[in-house]
């Protein structure tokens, strides 16, 4: 950040924004990632509170919305208060869920058979004010519809997450065309770093910010969320794995 | 043993066996613990039943009979007999075996029912003595140890019982034994105890003019519901179900019903519920009569605030739920419970919205994927035997190579189940593939012994 009395134009700006769009009474909640990198990036450092986020998958991961899911899930758990979870189709596994963070008591579950009901879900979880998050899985997404989630989720202050969720993989092209959501993300799984041992390592997903209402797209490389709901920078992007300092040392000694 | 079934009987087992005996004689038996309370509140719901449809004197006799008083309602059925036969028929199709008698004296009745052998008997007026003579002193309503005492007197039968002389019997046994013969001769009269039902709370309102726009519905839902809360109130209650009838100028009637999952009173939520169903309803040419009851309802106790200072309260939101739940069905709105079972598809069960949290979670010792399959899909696969993760496999027509891989976590059949799950065996595999892609991978079998399944390999989960 800048010297404190010095005050950029950009952010000048961005302030009358804020007072034309009338939300400058109160000031934005937000729900940081915990990752400066990632938080530096975002308006506000963080996810704002009372805003409609969408999240989709990459690759396969668009119809399957695994990683998706998990990296919505994340975010919900760190959240205060009951989520309310809308789908489509269940195919949630509960322990899951909790082995990120979001304990079985804390989410419930609501099945509407068709998108339009799980707009109406959506837009009544976030409206009514009390719950930490709502998550709905949808496929088809206007921009009327985002524009009344957008609005819902402001007077109540719930954080909405939409996670696009396709059946087939031509119509996730659907995820380009424009809506009222704050962010925008799109994960895609990476290929986990190989152990000296047989075994899996942790997951590392392509954490895209492909839109951010007031910010400017990034794409970050991440592992997985941890048993709290964090995401984390994988060791050698952070600031290098400790074999290899302790390599670099020995190389000086 | 306290009441056996038919084919129990058959087979040697009487009330009263003990259980251990009963086992001894026939293995296979099955055993279930009684539930008092239980039977008690089933007699209770028949017994307003017959109060409904045979007669307005309705009384429960603990623990397995119903008393009726029919005195003048045997004609509105056809006579005593039809309605006897009427009776028993209707408990049979409902699953219960029952026998019916008619007699002067309740102690008469209640011994023929249960001592005689018809299964339905109508008992002449002025001939019970006869009719009651030959069963044995059991039937008397007397306790245990005095049917003991008089059976060592060598009576067995009630019609000695009765000749026997007062005084003696009066000064061993106590006063019992006279007045129960006199209440079965109808010598002294007995009083029922008959159930009385409680009628749903219930507010209604006719209208000069039939009504037919939604506002004008919308209003007077609002005018209906503070009475109806008032009611609730006045009797300690919340209503758990709503059902709004409303007739129709031209006799038909449509409805409203709405619940919610904890029992409430607040007037404005529940005008808001009945509000929003207000589109699903076709008020024809004008609707003359709303009738709002609170058809189920539930006792709500006060509950403590939670201080500031100790804790922040946690937000209500059965209000937000019930409106959910009225929208999309009070199905499709659950939480998952643990189940302690190790089979991935059977550790989870959904229990309701607002259930309480029974503190019991899942075990977090191994990965679970996200998404779980509802069921799980044949994949074809190429691994080293017996305990090798696949090398590769094809799954809806892409084949995947394995980078690494993780397992197996070995899963066994609930032998309790069935014994078609004693021997079964599921290896599960976390795979993850060139791409990143990580799969929940198990093969059916230990790989090793063919009983233990088909050993063919299936994909149940995909991990994020």
């Amino acid at each position: 950040m800048s010297a404190p009395l010095f005050r950029p134009p950009l952010e000048a700006l961005r302030d009358q924004i804020r007072r034309l769009e009338g939300s400058a009474t109160r000031r934005r909640a937000v729900l940081p990632f915990g990752i400066p990198d990632i938080d530096r990036r975002l308006p506000g450092s963080g996810l704002a509170l009372g805003a409609l986020h969408e999240v989709a998958g990459g690759g396969n991961d668009a119809l399957n919305s695994a990683a998706a899911g998990q990296f919505a899930a994340g975010i919900a758990a760190r959240t205060k208060g009951k989520v309310l979870w809308i789908v489509t189709r269940q195919d949630l596994f509960a322990p899951a869920l909790k082995q990120v963070g979001l304990d079985g008591s804390r989410v419930i579950y609501v099945e509407a058979g068709v998108d339009q009901d799980v707009l109406a879900c959506f837009e009544e979880g976030l409206r009514r004010g009390g719950l930490g998050a709502v998550v709905a899985e949808v496929a088809r997404l206007s921009m009327t519809a985002s524009r009344r989630l957008q609005l819902a989720a402001e007077t109540s202050g719930a954080l909405g997450i939409a996670v696009r969720r396709w059946r087939r993989q031509t119509e996730a092209a659907d995820f380009g065309q424009p809506t009222a959501s704050v962010t925008r993300w799109r994960i895609s799984v990476l290929p986990s770093e190989s152990l000296p041992v047989p075994g899996v390592g942790r997951a590392r997903w392509l954490l895209e910010l492909i839109r951010a209402r007031a910010g400017e797209s990034a794409d970050f490389e991440v592992e997985a969320c941890d048993g709290k709901g964090r995401l984390s920078l994988p060791a050698a992007v952070a600031d290098g794995s400790d074999q290899e300092k302790a390599g670099r040392r020995r190389t000086r000694a | 043993m306290l009441s056996v079934d038919l084919a129990a009987r058959k087979a040697g087992v009487r009330p009263g066996t003990p259980v251990a005996k009963a086992q001894a004689l026939y293995p296979d038996l099955i055993i279930m613990d009684a539930d008092l309370e239980g039977d008690r509140t089933g007699l209770e719901k028949l017994a307003l039943w017959f109060q409904q449809r045979i007669a307005p004197l309705v009384a429960v006799d603990v623990p397995d009979g119903l008393v009726l008083d029919t005195t003048g309602a045997d004609h509105l059925h056809g006579g005593e007999p039809a309605m006897l036969a009427e009776m028993v028929r209707r408990l049979r199709d409902a699953g219960i075996t029952a026998k019916a008698v008619v007699a002067d004296t309740l102690g008469a009745a209640h011994a023929l029912a249960r001592y005689g052998r018809a299964r339905t008997l109508v008992v002449p007026a002025g001939e019970t003595a006869a009719a009651i003579a030959g069963l044995p002193i059991e039937a008397l309503r007397l306790p245990d140890n005095m049917i003991e005492g008089l059976r060592a007197l060598g009576v067995a039968t009630i019609a000695p019982l009765a000749a026997m002389p007062r005084a003696p019997l009066a000064l061993r046994f106590g006063p019992d034994v006279a007045r129960r013969l006199d209440q079965a001769y109808g010598r002294i009269s007995e009083a029922i105890l008959p159930v009385r039902p409680v009628d749903p709370v219930m507010v209604s309102r006719n209208f000069a003019e039939p009504i037919g726009a939604a506002e004008t519905i919308a209003r007077y839902i609002g005018k209906l519901v503070p009475p109806l809360c008032q009611g609730l109130e006045e009797r300690g209650q919340g209503a758990r179900r709503l059902d709004l009838v409303l007739h129709r100028v031209d006799s038909r009637t449509e409805a409203i019903r709405i619940a919610t999952a904890m029992p409430v009173r607040d007037a404005k939520r529940l005008v808001r519920l009945l509000c929003e169903k207000i589109e699903t309803i076709d008020p024809g040419f004008g609707i003359e009569r709303m009738v709002l009851t609170a058809t189920l309802a539930e006792p709500i106790a006060p509950r403590q605030k939670i201080s500031s200072l100790i804790a922040e309260e946690e937000p209500d939101v059965s209000d937000l739920i019930d409106t959910l739940a009225n929208r999309v069905g009070h199905h499709s709105l659950y939480r998952f419970a643990p189940v302690e079972s190790d089979v991935p598809e059977r550790s989870f069960c959904r229990v309701p919205a607002l259930a309480p949290d029974d503190q019991k979670d899942w075990p977090e010792h191994w990965p679970r994927p996200t998404r779980l399959l509802a069921r799980p899909e044949p994949v074809q696969a190429m691994a080293e035997l017996p305990d090798q993760p696949p090398l590769f496999f094809i799954w809806r027509g892409v084949r995947r190579k394995v980078k690494c891989a993780d397992g197996p976590e070995r899963v066994f059949g609930e032998w309790w189940r069935g014994d078609a799950e004693l021997t079964t065996v599921r290896d599960y595999f976390r795979l993850e593939d060139t791409s990143g892609e990580r799969f929940w991978v198990y093969r059916s079998g230990d790989g090793e012994h063919g009983e233990t399944g088909s050993q063919g390999w299936f994909l149940h989960g995909i991990f994020g």
